[in-house]
């Protein structure tokens, strides 16, 4: 297609630019803006009316004279190069190499929207990951394939818990490694430094491709840096048969250049400022997450979102928890107790837990362990609750175990630091040894087989 | 497609156009040299606003627009059961099978299988006098299926041909002289615009439940045939689970299962899940009466604001032939934010949150397409669309417009709590929020049919769940000592009704579907417990050994019995109790 230049920019204002008097454009064409020094930055078209375009930069406007810069469209999608030396690489946002080893030599472009997967050729994700976190294997169990955000606060270690999950993460049987593929979305620069110096302490670094933007690069070419890590990922995994880890953080502040944009737009705003179609653009970010049928590789997605306020109910969690197959919640509260990783199991669900866990996968008593398990943690936080406001004497004798157990649990279970790497079965084992607290009576979710077979010791004494 | 309009410009998924003075709003449209799908929404002199129901990426202005001249129109037909269909009918899986992993773009593709024989057994006679609805014969769809081939709409004669034996969907089957004197040949598919609803002799009030075998809807909030409801909750609350319960175990024929703007991989797990489970009433595959509907989140926009009208569709063509149809549409608030999305587009002004001010009417529109019926052909003939939509409020509060828009119209509301769902108790139907306003005719069916007193237990137990929520109030401010033993006795029954009877695993193998009759067994003990705790307290029996009793733990593994030795299982438990409350000892 032949090359459009222009040079009738009418307007810059924020990330929006109007060209007038164009032919031939095409909706979500790429556009270079050359401007008079020789610098070039990119753009795509958001709308086009008649002969004006409107184009969304990816770089600030900053520096642009309308009079002196040219318009260029280049008749395709904006691309990512891919080859199978992208592992071990590290890109800008917008897919440029930055660590001076020179350009990607391509084998394939690939454009960074992806097509939609048709739904019949979706393979159900159903292999265990062990992660080696007990709050994560025992009860919100990960599959290959999967995407489970991280809903975090800020201060609260969820970079330390991806990292220790990216580090640990491995299915049972193989020695399979996971290639990362890492961006780092707005964040500070001593957050993503931690992230690399983890992954070359692990060694991971070989296999990892990285795409930084960070804290003080633009903010609208947040837009493009998820959809380049995927646009990778799915390169690793559907061409070169790779299992994937993608780590995205942090999606709250991707969410907020799309408000910008939006708002500049001046479109009608949905809940707090953010645009309407909010769910469906997040949607085309998380739904390439997954498996294909006769393909060997997979993308597991572990999103980062700190929640302003630490409100789940705010938009962008919210409408995340809506696309994603489950959620692990980080809480303040149980960080301020000394208890790592501060995972919130109660509120924190894994959609696919049950297709990943049982016979065959982990054991066949872990779907009955962890329902009892969350449901006598539940019982045994509310007793707690109720005895700081009426004191132990107020809980009948049942509560009282309750109480203990949700105590133990805790510090157990949950608290584990972020060095240690428990297999599936010790952690199931340490769920047992803490039902082991209950009378058989009170383990109404577990069936008799298991409670014949796994309940064994009876610690009076404990009673 | 001769006539072409001139594309003016491309706003995500809407197209503006020029040049279509000959179009009529909601015409099916072709879209750029891609002939991408798009329907006309709106009009404006020569201009008309598209919403196009494919990816716009590459398309630009002066490229063309085709005429098809026709609404958006469900293909209806044998072949729709067990298949996989787009928001816009296009069958995904012989996509698959044609083009790969991703669904191409502008693709041509029959909605029905053209090539598929089926045997057609005629069953009306020749040279009487048909009308629009009646049964001219039928094909076995699937084993539990059969589909009958009905006069379509508008046409009446007489009846002058019947063909019998193989034919595959678009082959002539009858062949029908109009008064007029023309000869109309007759074919197993009919078309039918997605967006008017479908005719009907006359509505019928719903008066028989809908067992879905779901103890908590059954019992509590229980559904009508016919009747319309609504699962509102905030994420991880369990929406997804409790609608793919009532798709795999709902007392109805034909399910219709609308993915509405979810997630992918949910489909896929009713794909490969539903082949495998066996219909408790037919002992088929589940599957073999499932159409499924699939519009995932990250497919176009403008085609989920469609999917849940072809969906309604579907089910009310399996209607007319006088079969219970469910449908299913995961999620409503999806479908609601299309419309919110096209609308935001064409520039309209905005109603409350930014969705347009016909909201609720649409969605009104959509339910009341749902009822009991008689069909249009023969009045004896009844059928019936049940709808359940899930709607998913931004942060569980259901004082958003959706939510509200819903309530108004729907008669059950399961309202799924995340407290519950946190404790993970399942499913997390809030019992003292939800409502049913079936209750009095379904319990009229019930006493009738089944259970005598089974109104006298239910409201027994609501009210003792009621009760229950108040007696909690006063543990949580002053402890559970400062209360009397006759409450605490019901702090214990209703406990018991939680844990033992209104919580259900959908993953166990038998716990996943309870009958009327094994429910009504598992009522009947409980109460029978409250009563003869309550006549042990008066006699001054320790309370502590009430809690301890072996029986409590029989009743809260009756949930896992089998249903043929549920009932000599409660005899057992029945004698138990009656022995170990003989044997209490006084305080």
């Amino acid at each position: 297609m032949a090359i459009k230049q222009y040079k009738t920019i009418k307007e810059v204002v924020g990330p929006l630019m109007l060209v007038e008097k164009v032919s031939d454009v095409k909706y979500d064409e790429l556009v270079e803006v050359k401007l008079a020094n020789g610098e070039v930055r990119l753009g795509k078209v958001l709308e086009i009316n008649e002969d004006k375009a409107l184009v969304q930069l990816f770089e600030s406007s900053q520096g642009m004279k309308i009079d002196d810069a040219k318009a260029v469209f280049l008749g395709h999608g904006i691309e990512l190069s891919v080859a199978p030396n992208i592992l071990g690489r590290v890109f800008d946002g917008l897919g440029r190499p930055i660590d001076n080893k020179g350009p990607v030599i391509a084998d394939m472009h690939l454009d960074i929207n992806g097509q939609a997967l048709n739904p019949v050729a979706r393979d159900y994700p159903s292999e265990f990951i062990q992660t080696g976190i007990s709050a994560i294997d025992g009860l919100n169990t990960l599959v290959r394939g999967q995407k489970l955000p991280i809903f975090s606060g800020s201060g609260l270690p969820h970079a330390k818990l991806a990292a220790q999950i990216a580090r640990q993460a491995k299915v049972l049987g193989t020695d399979e490694k996971f290639a990362v593929v890492f961006a780092a979305i707005g964040i500070t620069f001593e957050e993503a430094d931690y992230f690399i110096e983890d992954f070359r302490k692990s060694g991971a670094i070989e296999r990892t491709v990285m795409f930084v933007n960070l804290a003080n690069d633009p903010a609208i070419e947040r837009i493009a840096t998820p959809r380049m890590a995927i646009t990778a990922a799915e390169y690793l995994a559907y061409e070169l048969n790779m299992h994937v880890l993608v780590i995205l953080t942090d999606i709250t502040n991707y969410a907020e250049a799309l408000r910008e944009i939006s708002s500049a737009r001046k479109e009608v705003p949905g809940r707090r400022g953010y645009p309407g179609y909010m769910y469906t653009d997040l949607a085309t970010l998380f739904e390439r997450a997954g498996r294909i049928v006769g393909k060997k590789g997979s993308i597991t997605q572990l999103p980062i979102l700190t929640m302003p306020e630490d409100d789940k109910t705010h938009p962008i969690p919210d409408l995340t928890g809506y696309i994603t197959e489950g959620q692990i919640i980080l809480s303040r509260p149980l960080f301020m107790k000394g208890i790592l990783p501060p995972i919130d199991v109660l509120p924190s669900l894994s959609r696919l837990k049950d297709k990943g866990i049982g016979r065959g996968k982990t054991r066949s008593d872990h779907s009955d362990t962890m329902n009892q398990l969350f449901s006598s943690y539940a019982r045994g936080k509310e007793a707690k609750e109720l005895a700081t406001v009426l004191g132990d004497s107020a809980l009948s004798e049942t509560d009282r175990l309750y109480a203990k157990f949700a105590e133990e649990f805790e510090n157990k279970y949950i608290s584990q630091g972020f060095n240690a790497n428990r297999t599936v079965i010790e952690t199931l084992e340490l769920g047992w040894e803490l039902l082991r607290i209950f009378p058989t009576s009170e383990l109404k979710r577990i069936s008799d087989e298991h409670i014949a077979e796994y309940y064994k010791v009876i610690k009076v004494e404990d009673l | 497609m001769e006539k072409r309009g001139t594309i003016t410009k491309v706003a995500g998924p809407l197209v503006v156009a020029s040049g279509m003075e000959n179009v009529q709003v909601y015409d099916v449209v072709r879209v750029s040299h891609k002939k991408l799908i798009g329907e006309v929404i709106e009009l404006r002199g020569d201009l008309a606003s598209i919403q196009v129901y494919e990816e716009t990426a590459g398309i630009g202005p002066g490229e063309p627009v085709y005429f098809t001249n026709e609404p958006l129109s469900a293909e209806l037909g044998p072949g729709l059961i067990s298949s996989i269909f787009d928001g816009i009918q296009r069958p995904l899986t012989s996509i698959y099978d044609a083009y790969g992993a991703h669904i191409p773009l502008g693709i041509d593709i029959a909605k029905l299988d053209r090539k598929k024989k089926w045997l057609f057994e005629p069953s009306a006679k020749v040279d009487s006098e048909v009308s629009s609805g009646m049964i001219l014969g039928f094909v076995n769809e699937t084993k539990v299926v059969k589909h009958y081939i009905l006069v379509p709409p508008k046409v009446k004669g007489t009846l002058i041909w019947l063909h019998k034996g193989e034919a595959t969907v678009s082959e002539t089957i009858a062949k029908i002289k109009t008064n007029r004197g023309e000869i109309k040949e007759i074919n197993m598919i009919q078309y039918w615009p997605v967006r008017k609803k479908r005719p009907y002799i006359s509505k019928l009030a719903p008066d028989k439940i809908m067992v879905t075998g779901q103890r908590v809807i059954d019992s509590l909030f229980p559904l009508s045939i016919g009747g319309i409801a609504a699962i509102p909750g905030p994420f991880g609350s369990g929406k997804t689970v409790v609608q793919h319960q009532l798709a795999k175990w709902a007392d109805a024929d034909i399910i219709v299962y609308v993915g509405c703007g979810e997630r992918g991989n949910e489909m896929t797990d009713v794909l490969m899940e539903f082949p495998h489970l066996k219909d408790p009433r037919t002992g088929e595959s589940l599957m073999q009466r499932t159409v499924l509907i699939a519009n995932t989140s990250n497919m176009p926009v403008a085609a989920r604001e469609a999917s849940i009208y072809t969906g309604i569709t579907i089910a009310e063509y399996y209607r007319d032939m006088g079969y219970k149809v469910a449908i299913m549409a995961d999620s409503t608030s999806r479908w609601a934010e299309a419309l919110r999305e096209m609308s935001s587009r064409l520039e309209e002004m905005p109603g409350e949150e930014g969705y347009p001010a016909y909201l609720s009417s649409r969605l009104a529109e959509f339910y009341e397409r749902a009822g009991y019926v008689s069909c249009l052909g023969d009045e004896k003939r009844l059928g019936a669309v049940t709808a359940i939509g899930a709607v998913s409020p931004p942060g569980g509060d259901t004082s958003e417009p959706v939510s509200q828009a819903t309530l108004r119209i729907v008669k059950v509301f399961w309202g799924l709590s995340a407290t519950l769902a946190y404790r993970r108790h399942f499913p997390a139907i809030d019992w003292l929020k939800s409502y049913s306003l079936y209750e009095d005719v379904i319990h009229e069916d019930i006493t009738t049919n089944y259970h005598q007193d089974w109104n006298v237990l239910i409201r027994r137990l609501q009210i003792l769940l009621q009760e229950e929520a108040t007696l909690l109030e006063i543990v949580r401010l002053v402890g559970v000592d400062s209360l009397s033993k006759e409450d605490r006795i019901k702090l214990l029954s209703a406990q018991m009704i939680r844990e033992d009877f209104l919580h259900q695993n959908a993953y166990h193998e038998i716990d996943t579907y309870t009958s009327i009759d094994k429910q009504y067994l598992m009522i009947q003990v409980i109460l029978k417990w409250y009563d003869l705790a309550n006549v042990a307290i008066r006699q001054n029996k320790d309370l502590r050994a009430i809690e301890m009793m072996k029986v409590n733990e029989r009743i809260g593994r009756l949930k896992y019995v089998k249903e043929k030795e549920a009932q000599n299982e409660v005899k057992n438990i029945m004698l138990l109790m009656e022995s170990e409350f003989q044997a209490l000892k006084e305080e």
